[in-house]
């Protein structure tokens, strides 16, 4: 654990070593072979540091790692007089972000693989780039989860939305793909802006940015239900900075636009990582948080107003990325939903689990697309079921595990969801209902339409004799050849044109007309002839069998008491965050003076007040111990139910009878639109915020053409006329004055002058009329 | 009455010789007379009763400046006559004729003073030498010897100035 | 009886004898010699109101004159010979360069 520290470098070390040289130098292979290794090392020192933790007992697992001073001691002023403003690079480990270390470098190798792949067809340079980006990607998310203190929080809170703008834009000669990068990145600074204002508030509240000094000395302060205090709008501002990255109402319009990434990075920062960083750091300050019960029903509120709403767009969407950003901006509601109820272990345990099905819905996803050459509107696809098994089979558990049907992952986290919020709040919990219902349906009909009745997509010509016979060909057997033409590069007479031609081709080729004719992400099957969907190669299989054992299994470890489970991860989540075992682990390695001094100063009291804290804050829990079991069970059977019906009546709507899918989208025409545009919210903010922004930069720039041009002008024109009438005077008075003087001095000085004779007795004869003026003074006056 | 005679004739050679001084053409005639009328101040002086007086007065005037002039004179090689040249706008009459009128005034001064009751003999402090010279010596030794030395400073002055301006080239 | 009148008369004449020298004559050499009339004039002043007070402080003054004289002789002298080394003429009416 003292190595945690590798952790963030490792990924960081390959996305150097690829940014500074792959470009230039590497192969696809090697470049891909770097960022893999890089990530899969650091998955081992993961692994190897939460086996550690585990290790430890329950209640001491925390280990603070400060590598180096980053920021020495400034003075600056807080609430209290001068502060110290002292930050370090320390790193942190912990249950929560044991886990998330885990998630991070977990499915991130899958996904490297999974890249390594799907950007096959890329030009050499554009691979490189793209796995510089995902291992800086990495870098930043796992120096976000392992910061300990709130600005290494916001060093990687900030890379990681630098990298998914990159990422976003990857494809940058499509001005779509710029826009949706640009997009995103402005979305997320409004909410990094409040983020910062938070972070100041929290210096300026408690002199010191220790995730650990902070919790120990909020945990003493009053929980403020009557009034809007300080803590409140620091957990106010925390929020809005996590509305920013994980997309909540009214800042996740960037999300679903985000799709215009590559696939992988969808899965990885768009599902799985980024957009959870908003969860993570709201647990991260649970204590902070617990405070401010009025920000908790904000967050609640938001969190589930969010979830239905994305789920109701993703209802009608027909793009397969769209549908899954929509169920990721609704699933991520879920989570704000159950920290905004208290349930923050529930909200962590949903984010595992989400991560991995979700992951795994996009990763298949991808695989469809690849398979359809680029063609992402499910109303092409259809009866892919027998093309690629492999995909179908391990999406479809993805479908079920986020739907919620019984032993997969997502029923255990969102069934935990739904019973915290049921104890909280019933209308939330209706709504939250609602939301799954909405979820199991949509999937259901991404499924449906993806994968079973009849291929609807486009005809491929049938070239070579091999290939004619592709639609015919058992889809097995397909897959095992297309296994077989990418292991030896070229057996397979379609895969040999599809892939070799583009790999033959430069990157203008490969991104240039035919990119754009054929509305293309970039996938590479649209460069060559296309030979019909067929199964992804291994590298992209793979990784999709694993990350669906992991929706199938990752619930496990939270099975409720209800069902005879004693929901570990809760317990084990539990003390990150709480504020109890902080002080324990103030033994620790502890190198910066600073913040073991405040901890030392808020350690004596935050004892005292821990246990009381611990008592208010765990109320709902105890609340929900009141409820019986079979009340419990119940629920669950009722979301089962719920879930099942979803996915039924989808399969009414879109395989057995069609036709009351259209018919229903033409009796509720307005609904529909209304559903298909998204609300119009995108519309709205073009109106809103967007043409306000240009309504101002209009008014702001005809002010200033009118009034400070004017005012310019004006004041020069005043300026000429003032210096005509100066000038005016100047030469009218003070030159005429001078003028004058010259003028007498110089009229006199003509007869004067004459005095000057240059002769030397004329001078002598002057002074003898002054001897002759005394003498006859003298003389006379006497 | 021989001391008027005296006074009367010296004064004739006085004004004589001065009258020629300033009228006569030839530069070195001049000086000569100069000469001579310096002479006579100094006889004039020992009518007065001031014999360390006229001795310098024969010695400095007669004897080192008049000679200083007459070096100068020969120094300067006239190739044209010195007055040859004359401005119009230096009214040389008007200058002679005030002077005339500044002559009748002091005269008349004189004359008006001359009727005034004599003044009383002032003597100079009680001085323990008795003589002309010793007298003299004393003062300029005693009450005037920084005046003294600032003459002998300012001579020291002339003598290296008059140097600098009558060499050549420095 | 001569009286300090008489004196001061001869003095007078002496003195615009000098004057009128100065006022009259061209040849620069003449002109200070007129200086030097005017200078003994004051000198036979000094010493007549020296004798006729009883004072010999007129006759050291009249020494104080004797040496201003021989230093404005010796300067004036140099001018002379300068001038003359450079305009070849010692007539007043050509050193007419100190005016407007």
């Amino acid at each position: 654990m003292r190595y945690i520290w590798l952790i963030p470098l490792l990924p960081g070390i390959g996305a150097a070593v690829n940014g500074l040289l792959g470009i230039r130098y590497f192969s696809k292979r090697t470049a891909g072979m770097v960022a893999c290794a890089m990530m899969t090392a650091a998955l081992g020192v993961s692994l190897f540091a939460f086996w550690q933790l585990l290790e430890l007992p329950g209640d001491a697992r925390a280990f603070d790692v400060t590598i180096a001073q980053w920021i020495p001691s400034i003075p600056l002023a807080t609430n209290t007089g001068i502060g110290d403003f002292a930050v370090t690079w320390g790193f942190r480990i912990d249950p929560l972000s044991g886990m998330m270390i885990l998630i991070i470098t977990g499915i991130g190798t899958l996904i490297h693989v999974y890249s390594t792949s799907y950007m096959a067809d890329e030009p050499r340079g554009g691979v490189a780039r793209f796995f510089c980006y995902l291992n800086l990607f990495c870098f930043f998310m796992l120096m976000l989860v392992l910061g300990n203190n709130f600005l290494v929080m916001f060093v990687g809170w900030e890379g990681v939305g630098l990298c998914s703008y990159l990422l976003i834009g990857y494809w940058y000669e499509k001005k779509s793909a710029g826009d949706a990068g640009k997009k995103a990145f402005i979305t997320n600074r409004v909410g990094d802006w409040a983020f910062v204002l938070g972070v100041f508030l929290i210096y300026y509240t408690f002199g010191t940015l220790d995730f650990r000094a902070v919790q120990n000395a909020a945990s003493v302060m009053p929980i403020e239900t009557a009034h809007f205090g300080v803590l409140s709008f620091i957990c106010l501002f925390l929020f809005i900075g996590a509305t920013g990255k994980s997309a909540q109402i009214p800042l996740y319009v960037w999300l679903p636009d985000a799709m215009e990434g590559p696939t992988p990075v969808s899965a990885l920062i768009h599902a799985a990582t980024m957009v959870t960083s908003g969860i993570y750091m709201i647990g991260r300050n649970a204590v902070l948080f617990t405070h401010a019960p009025q920000v908790m029903m904000i967050v609640a509120i938001v969190g589930v107003l969010t979830a239905l709403m994305a789920a109701s767009i993703g209802l009608v969407q027909y793009d397969i990325k769209k549908v899954l950003a929509y169920s990721t901006v609704s699933q991520l509601g879920y989570m704000f939903t159950a920290v905004g109820v208290g349930a923050f272990s529930a909200g962590a345990f949903h984010l595992m689990t989400h991560a991995f099905f979700k992951a795994l819905l996009f990763l298949g996803s991808g695989s469809v697309i690849h398979a359809m050459a680029g063609e992402q509107d499910m109303r092409k696809m259809g009866g892919l079921k027998k093309y690629m098994p492999v995909t179908f089979v391990t999406m479809m558990i993805g479908t079920l595990a986020i739907a919620g049907i019984f032993p997969f992952a997502g029923f255990f986290s969102k069934d935990e969801i739904l019973f915290r919020a049921f104890l909280f709040n019933k209308l939330i919990w209706v709504l939250a209902v609602a939301a799954a219902l909405m979820t199991a349906f949509y999937m259901a009909r991404l499924m449906f339409m993806t994968f079973y009745t009849s291929y609807r997509g486009p005809a491929w010509e049938s070239g070579h004799g091999h290939g004619a016979a592709a639609p015919a060909i058992a889809p097995a057997e397909h897959a095992r050849d297309t296994r077989l033409a990418a292991a030896h590069g070229a057996v397979h007479p379609a895969d040999t044109l599809a892939h070799g031609h583009a790999a033959k081709h430069d990157h203008e080729l490969s991104h240039g007309p035919a990119a754009q004719a054929d509305d293309d992400h970039g996938g590479g099957h649209g460069h060559g002839p296309w030979h019909g969907p067929h199964e992804s190669p291994t590298p992209m299989t793979f990784p999709l069998m694993a990350l669906a054992v992991g929706a199938i299994v990752a619930g496990f470890v939270g099975i409720p008491g209800a069902l005879g489970g004693s929901n570990e991860i809760e317990r084990f989540l539990e003390p990150s965050f709480t504020p109890s075992h902080v002080e324990r682990s103030a033994g620790e390695l502890r190198p910066n003076d600073v913040v073991a001094g405040s901890d030392l100063e808020h350690g004596k009291p935050a004892a005292g007040e821990v246990k009381a804290l611990e008592h208010e804050g765990g109320a709902v829990e105890e609340s929900g111990e009141h409820v019986s079991r079979a009340e419990e069970l119940g629920l669950m059977a009722l979301s089962l139910f719920i879930a099942i019906s979803g996915i039924m009546l989808a399969r009414k709507f879109y395989v057995t009878s069609p036709e009351i899918s259209t018919d229903l989208a033409e009796r509720f025409a307005g609904a529909h639109t209304v559903l298909s545009n998204k609300y119009y919210v995108d519309e709205l903010y073009d109106a809103t915020v967007i043409a306000g922004t240009f309504a101002a930069g209009d008014g702001l720039w005809a002010v200033d053409r009118n009034v400070v041009d004017g005012a310019v002008n004006g004041s020069g024109w005043i300026t000429v006329i003032a210096a005509w009438l100066s000038g005016l005077t100047d030469r009218a008075v003070v030159d005429g004055a001078v003028n004058l003087v010259a003028r007498i001095v110089q009229e006199s000085s003509l007869a004067w002058r004459r005095i000057q004779t240059g002769l030397v007795q004329n001078y002598a004869l002057l002074m003898l009329f002054g001897i002759f003026a005394f003498v006859s003074v003298y003389l006379f006056v006497r | 009455m021989g001391q008027a005679i005296a006074f009367y004739v010296i004064a004739a050679v006085i004004l004589g010789f001065a009258v020629l001084v300033v009228t006569t053409r030839d530069t070195v005639h001049s000086v000569l007379f100069l000469v001579l009328d310096f002479l006579g101040v100094a006889a004039l002086y020992v009518l007065l009763h001031a014999p360390f007086l006229a001795a310098i007065q024969i010695l400095v005037y007669a004897g080192g400046i008049v000679v200083l002039y007459l070096f100068v004179v020969m120094l300067v090689n006239l190739k044209r006559p010195p007055e040859a040249h004359s401005d119009p706008h230096r009214r040389g009459k008007l200058g002679f004729w005030l002077a005339g009128a500044v002559l009748a005034e002091l005269a008349a001064i004189t004359a008006l003073s001359a009727k005034l009751p004599p003044t009383a003999p002032l003597p100079a402090a009680a001085m323990p030498v008795v003589g002309n010279t010793e007298q003299v010596g004393w003062l300029l030794y005693t009450s005037y010897l920084i005046p003294f030395e600032i003459a002998s400073m300012l001579l020291l002055v002339a003598m290296i100035g008059a140097i600098v301006l009558a060499k050549r080239e420095l | 009886m001569i009286t300090t009148t008489h004196y001061q008369l001869l003095s007078a004449a002496l003195f615009i004898i000098g004057v009128a020298g100065v006022m009259v004559r061209r040849n620069i050499i003449i002109i200070f010699m007129s200086i030097e009339l005017i200078l003994n004039a004051v000198n036979i002043n000094l010493i007549a109101f020296s004798d006729s007070l009883q004072n010999e402080v007129g006759q050291v003054f009249a020494i104080f004159v004797i040496a201003v004289a021989a230093a404005e002789a010796a300067v004036g002298l140099g001018i002379i010979l300068a001038f003359y080394r450079n305009k070849e003429t010692i007539n007043i009416d050509e050193m007419n360069l100190m005016k407007w």
